[in-house]
Order: structure tokens, then C-alpha cells, then sequence
């Protein structure tokens, strides 16, 4: 017990001399938390970038929204679903309804080519035809400008990111797309969720435009309750008349951002492999030659009968402050460049663009400090063994 | 001071070799060595002869390559580093050459460091170390950083760190090697004092014949071994 008192008073008492000296080897203190900020910095960046996409795909969906798509489709570009067909899926149990009926949405989209304003090349853009309900069923469409289209008409509305990030389609413009002309009237958010980087038509002026006749690609319905889903997706999957698949919003959405999130944090983590590579050489550099500069005194310590235990301790606590230092800095660089940080990518699962915004998020925060710490203790942990390990008379006879 | 009392130091038959590359450096060979309480012994020795080696040996800072070495009764060649490390602590105050402070800290935290490793409470440690500072005259330089002191003050700050503990052993190396005449010797004067009147048991290494005359007892190392050894 009282050994153990006195390994701590030790510990204590040899890290607050460590942390005191800092300020008369601030140069290279310095670099290794720079170092160390400089790996923060990329690897919570380029995470903020899956972080953003995942979290613009993820909110989009919530558990009370269901998409039915055919059988065998993963996703709305492949799927194909007929009058007939809608109609019996709108008749479906479990689907909420208001005073016009089941709040059902049938829908279908067109992938479009427009300048982006940032480059001026062309990208693409989802142009989406849907049913009146399609308001009540997503529940977050805000008109911020303008109004909403009218049915019949070539008109659309635009999602706010989609207006932000792609040339032409400011409120009151038309857009001429092969035959077609169509007329922006409004311009929506939808509470950050992929609609928003969506242009929006009815889907009755769709259909013969882009020659569909009368089918759909999907039906969007707002469950009464989200414990409903399963009555839902019974009905649907039992009737011998419906070749379709029901999926829950919500997953629909995580499945399809996993790619994309994936290869981004992949990339991300190797960059960041590359970086600490270099700020641990860094870190392990300032740590040697700070317990280098110290080689006497740590030596002197030593005679007057502290232990290596404490010795290697209060060199790595030296060492994990200098890397918080760092972690911290690097972090709140990123949060301070990259988070909002808005910008669009493709979606290569549905090949249309989606914007999202840069997220630093607490849990991505505290990853990479985490990392920060782990390059610390990597680079101290090696001075500090050696610094413990020099016999004293070898050291003292160093000046 | 009389030779019936069992000596406080004991070093039988040790030998210190290093090895430098393929090279061994026999540096001390069937060595013997006596040291009696209260004694304040100066060793001399041409450069290179050992005489660090054998004062570190005797402080437990290295170990002999052979024989024994005992202080106090205690078999200080036997025990494990961690043991050597709290037997230090316990007895034996060092006095370098270059004083060895810690440059951040005052001189009072630079007495205090020793006193970290035993159950004094803060009260406690405040008190010795007001009495260490007091003992080598620089009570009213507590507050002073190593720099803003002289050579010769920077040298009563460690002897103030090697008495602070009330070890039953100083071991000096060369603790005037870096001091001009004057200063070195005030500080002669301080361990000579230290030796009369509190009875402290010393062994000084020195290559000053002036310096070694303070000391009660001379010994010569040279090719290893005690050659000659008359009292002073
Ligand atoms: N850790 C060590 N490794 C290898 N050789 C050493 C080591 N310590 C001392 N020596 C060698 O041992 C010999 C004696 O060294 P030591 O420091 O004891 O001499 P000294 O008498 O104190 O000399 P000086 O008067 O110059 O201080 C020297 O040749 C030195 O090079
Ligand atoms: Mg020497």
C-alpha cells in the first residue's frame, strides 16, 4: 500500500517536472503536436465526408416510411410496378390515410443531365414524378420559394441542394430538356435529405414525356405507426396478385449509402495510415531528443532514487498530453473547416448526384482522438523505455 | 572516527570490467576498501583510474563485476534494482561535479526532490528543507532558479539535496572540479563542517591536492587498485 503511494507520488511528482519543461523545448513540442493536429485534421476531414453522406441517406428515411419496389429489385431504377399494381398496394392495411385517402405516393424518375455550377459539366440529377400524397407521405417538404407545382402542368419544384449545387434552376427559369421545357415554380427542403438534391414534377405530365405509358417505379407510403410495417409487408408479400417487395425507409436507405460511405472511411483510414506514419516518426523524434536533452537529469532523478517505472510512465503521460494537444487542435481544425462544409457526390447504387453536408460528428471527434493518443503513446513509448533502461552511470557521465 | 567501530563501508575483492566492443576494460581489480563512520575520506587518482566507478559502486549506482561491497551491514551488491533504488533514497546523498539541479525548478523544489520519495507529509518536507538551506547558508535564496545562482550557490543547492534526507552517506565527485579557488572553497569549508559537527561520513573524489588536504584520510587509486593510502 504504501509502496504503491509512493509509485504514485513518484509518477506525479516526475510528470509535472516532465510537463514543466515542456516550455524550454517548445520548438519541437511544438512540431509533434503540429504533426500530430496535421493527421487529426485529414483523417476526421475525410471521415466528416462519409459521415455527411451516410447521415444525408440515413435521416432521409424514416421507420413510418415503407418503399415498395417489384420483387427482386434493389432499388427503383431496376424496378418497375404497374397501374393495377399501385392500386392494390395502396389498398394495403397499416398505411396511414387523411381526408383524400391512403397517404400512398406512386412515383417514377428520370435520370437528367445539368450543368453544375461550380464546374460547369454536366451531372446528374434525379427529375422525379409523384403522386399528390407525396407531401403527406414524406411529411417534411417545405416550400421555401415559390409554391408548388400544378398538376397537368410542366412545371417542377427543386430541391434546395439540387438549386444550389446545379446551374439553371433558380425559381422562375425554365429548363429545356430534350422536347420538354419545364418551369421551376418553387424551390424545397426536405429537413437535409436526399428529395433535396431531387427535382420534382407531377407524375402524370412524367409518364408521357419520357414515354412510360402508365407505370410506375415505386410506391412511397406512410405507415399509421412504424409497428405497423409488418401487417404491411404481409399483406403485400401473401397477395398472389403483388410480385413486390416492401422495404422499411429507413433500411433502404442505410443499404444504399453502404457502398459509397465504405469506400470513402476506406480511403479516408488510408490516408490517414500514411499521415501517422510520418507524425509518428515526428512524435518519436521529439521524444527522443526531449528525453535526450533530459538524459542527465532524468539520470539524476534516478541516483536520488526514483524508479524506472515512474521514469517510463511520466515520459508517456508527457507524450499522450502533447498527442491530446494535437488531437484537440487537429479536431476542432476540422470542425471548424469541414463541418456544413456542403458539396454533392454520385450515388453509384442509384447513379444520381446527392448533396450532403460535411459532418463532424462527437463519435468521429473522439476516434480521432483516439488515433491522436495511440500515435502518442507509440512514439513514447520507446524514449521512455530507453530513458528507464540507460544504466545511471552511463547516463550521469553524459553532460 | 576509531578504527574498533565495524566500518560503515565494506568494499572485498571488486572487481569492474567493462566491455567496450570486443575490448574489456578492466577498470577496478581486487579491489579492498574500508571506510569507518565519520570518516571523511578523499580519493584521488589520475583521470581515468576509476575513481567515479568506485564512488558509484559504493552509492549503488552500478554493480561490481566481482566481490562485495556492503554498507552498513547491508549487501548492496545483492539486492535488486528496485531495492537499490529505495536504498539510495534512504542513504546516500550525491554531490556532482555540475551540480545536477533540475533548471526548472527552484532551489527549494530542487531540496524537496529527494524528500518526494519518503512518507514526509508537505508540512514535513517544507520543514527539512528550510534547515538543509539554512545548513549551507542560502536560506534566503529558496526562491532562486538554478541560473540566477553562482557556481558555488548552485553546489551548496545540491549539498543541500545530498543532507536533506539525513543520509548516512555523501559521496562527492569532484564537487569542486567546476568552482574557482574561493568558491571551492567555501564548499570544502561546508563539508568539512558537515563531517565535524554532524558527524556526516564522506568520500570525495578529487584531483586537488589543496582540496584533498580537508579530508581526514587519502587514498590513491591507480591501475585499479588502492596503491597507497597514509593518513593526511
Ligand atoms: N559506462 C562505461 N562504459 C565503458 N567504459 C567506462 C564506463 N564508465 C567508465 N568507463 C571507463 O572506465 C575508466 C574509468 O572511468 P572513471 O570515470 O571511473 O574514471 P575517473 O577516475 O573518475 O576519471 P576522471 O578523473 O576523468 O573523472 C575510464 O577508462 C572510462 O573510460
Ligand atoms: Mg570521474
Amino acid at each position: 500500500m504504501n509502496g504503491l503511494i509512493n509509485w504514485f507520488v513518484q509518477v506525479t511528482s516526475l510528470t509535472a517536472f516532465n510537463l514543466r519543461t515542456i516550455p524550454e523545448r517548445r520548438g519541437s513540442a511544438l512540431s509533434s503536436v503540429i504533426g500530430i493536429a496535421g493527421v487529426v485534421l485529414v483523417l476526421v476531414g475525410v471521415l466528416s465526408v462519409a459521415s455527411g453522406f451516410r447521415r444525408a441517406m440515413v435521416s432521409s428515411g424514416s421507420p413510418s416510411e415503407a418503399i415498395v419496389l417489384r420483387s427482386g429489385s434493389d432499388s427503383e431504377m431496376t424496378s418497375g410496378l404497374g397501374r393495377d399494381e399501385v392500386r392494390v398496394i395502396e389498398d394495403a392495411p397499416g398505411i396511414a390515410r387523411d381526408a383524400s385517402g391512403p397517404l400512398a405516393s406512386a412515383e417514377l424518375f428520370v435520370i437528367i443531365n445539368l450543368p453544375k455550377r461550380s464546374t460547369g459539366t454536366d451531372a446528374n440529377v434525379s427529375l422525379r414524378g409523384i403522386s399528390p400524397a407525396a407531401y403527406a407521405v414524406r411529411g417534411n417538404v417545405r416550400i421555401v420559394a415559390g409554391r408548388r407545382f400544378t398538376p397537368g402542368r410542366n412545371e417542377v419544384i427543386v430541391g434546395a441542394a439540387a438549386a444550389g449545387q446545379f446551374a439553371g434552376l433558380d425559381l422562375g427559369q425554365d429548363i429545356r430538356i430534350g422536347q420538354n421545357d419545364w418551369h421551376v415554380v418553387g424551390i424545397f427542403t426536405a429537413n437535409g435529405d436526399v428529395s433535396e438534391s431531387e427535382i420534382w414534377t407531377d407524375a402524370s405530365v412524367l409518364q408521357p414525356a419520357y414515354h412510360r405509358g402508365d407505370t410506375f417505379q415505386s410506391v412511397y407510403v406512410r405507415l399509421a405507426s412504424p409497428g405497423d410495417f409488418k401487417a404491411f409487408k404481409d399483406s403485400l408479400t401473401t397477395n398472389p396478385q403483388l410480385n413486390v417487395t416492401p422495404v422499411r425507409l429507413s433500411d433502404f436507405y442505410a443499404e444504399h449509402s453502404t457502398v459509397v460511405t465504405e469506400f470513402i472511411q476506406r480511403i479516408g483510414v488510408v490516408i490517414a495510415l500514411l499521415m501517422a506514419l510520418g507524425a509518428l516518426f515526428g512524435a518519436l523524434n521529439t521524444m527522443y531528443s526531449a528525453v535526450a536533452a533530459r538524459t542527465r537529469e532524468i539520470a539524476t532523478l534516478r541516483a536520488l532514487g526514483f524508479g524506472s517505472g515512474p521514469v517510463i510512465v511520466s515520459v508517456l503521460v508527457e507524450s499522450l498530453a502533447l498527442a491530446l494537444v494535437g488531437g484537440v487542435v487537429g479536431g476542432v481544425a476540422a470542425y471548424l473547416a469541414f463541418n456544413g462544409h456542403k458539396t454533392s457526390t454520385i450515388n453509384w447504387q442509384t447513379f444520381s448526384q446527392v448533396a450532403f453536408s460535411f459532418a463532424v460528428t462527437p463519435g468521429l471527434l473522439a476516434r480521432a482522438i483516439v488515433f491522436a493518443m495511440t500515435i502518442g503513446l507509440v512514439g513514447g513509448l520507446f524514449p521512455a523505455l530507453r530513458a528507464a533502461r540507460t544504466p545511471i552511470a552511463t547516463a550521469l557521465r553524459e553532460v | 572516527m576509531s578504527e574498533s567501530q565495524p566500518p560503515l563501508v565494506r568494499v572485498r575483492g571488486v572487481d569492474k570490467v567493462y566491455h567496450r566492443g570486443s575490448e574489456d576494460i578492466h577498470v577496478l581489480l581486487n579491489l579492498d576498501l574500508d571506510v569507518h563512520p565519520g570518516e571523511f575520506l578523499a580519493l584521488m587518482g589520475p583521470s581515468g583510474s576509476g575513481k567515479s566507478t568506485l564512488l558509484n559502486l559504493i552509492g549503488g549506482l552500478d554493480r561490481p563485476s566481482q566481490g562485495t561491497i556492503e554498507i552498513g551491514g547491508e549487501r548492496i551488491d545483492e539486492i535488486s534494482s528496485r531495492q537499490l533504488a529505495a536504498w539510495r533514497a534512504r542513504h546516500v546523498g550525491f554531490v556532482f561535479q555540475f551540480y545536477n539541479l533540475m533548471p526548472v525548478m527552484n532551489a527549494e523544489r530542487n531540496v524537496e526532490l529527494p524528500l518526494l520519495l519518503t512518507h514526509l507529509n508537505r508540512g514535513e518536507r517544507r520543514q527539512h528543507v528550510e534547515t538543509a538551506l539554512h545548513v549551507v547558508g542560502l536560506a534566503d535564496r529558496s526562491r532562486h532558479h538554478p541560473r540566477q545562482l553562482s557556481g558555488g550557490e548552485q553546489q551548496r543547492v545540491g549539498i543541500a539535496r545530498a543532507i536533506v534526507t539525513d543520509p548516512t552517506l555523501l559521496l562527492c565527485d569532484e564537487p569542486t572540479g567546476d568552482l574557482d579557488r574561493k568558491s571551492g572553497d567555501e564548499i570544502l569549508g561546508l563539508l568539512q563542517a558537515l563531517n565535524r559537527e554532524q558527524g556526516k561520513t564522506i568520500i570525495m573524489v578529487t584531483h586537488d591536492p589543496h582540496a584533498a588536504q580537508r579530508a581526514s584520510r587519502i587514498v590513491y587509486l591507480e591501475k585499479g587498485q588502492l596503491v597507497s593510502e597514509r593518513p593526511s
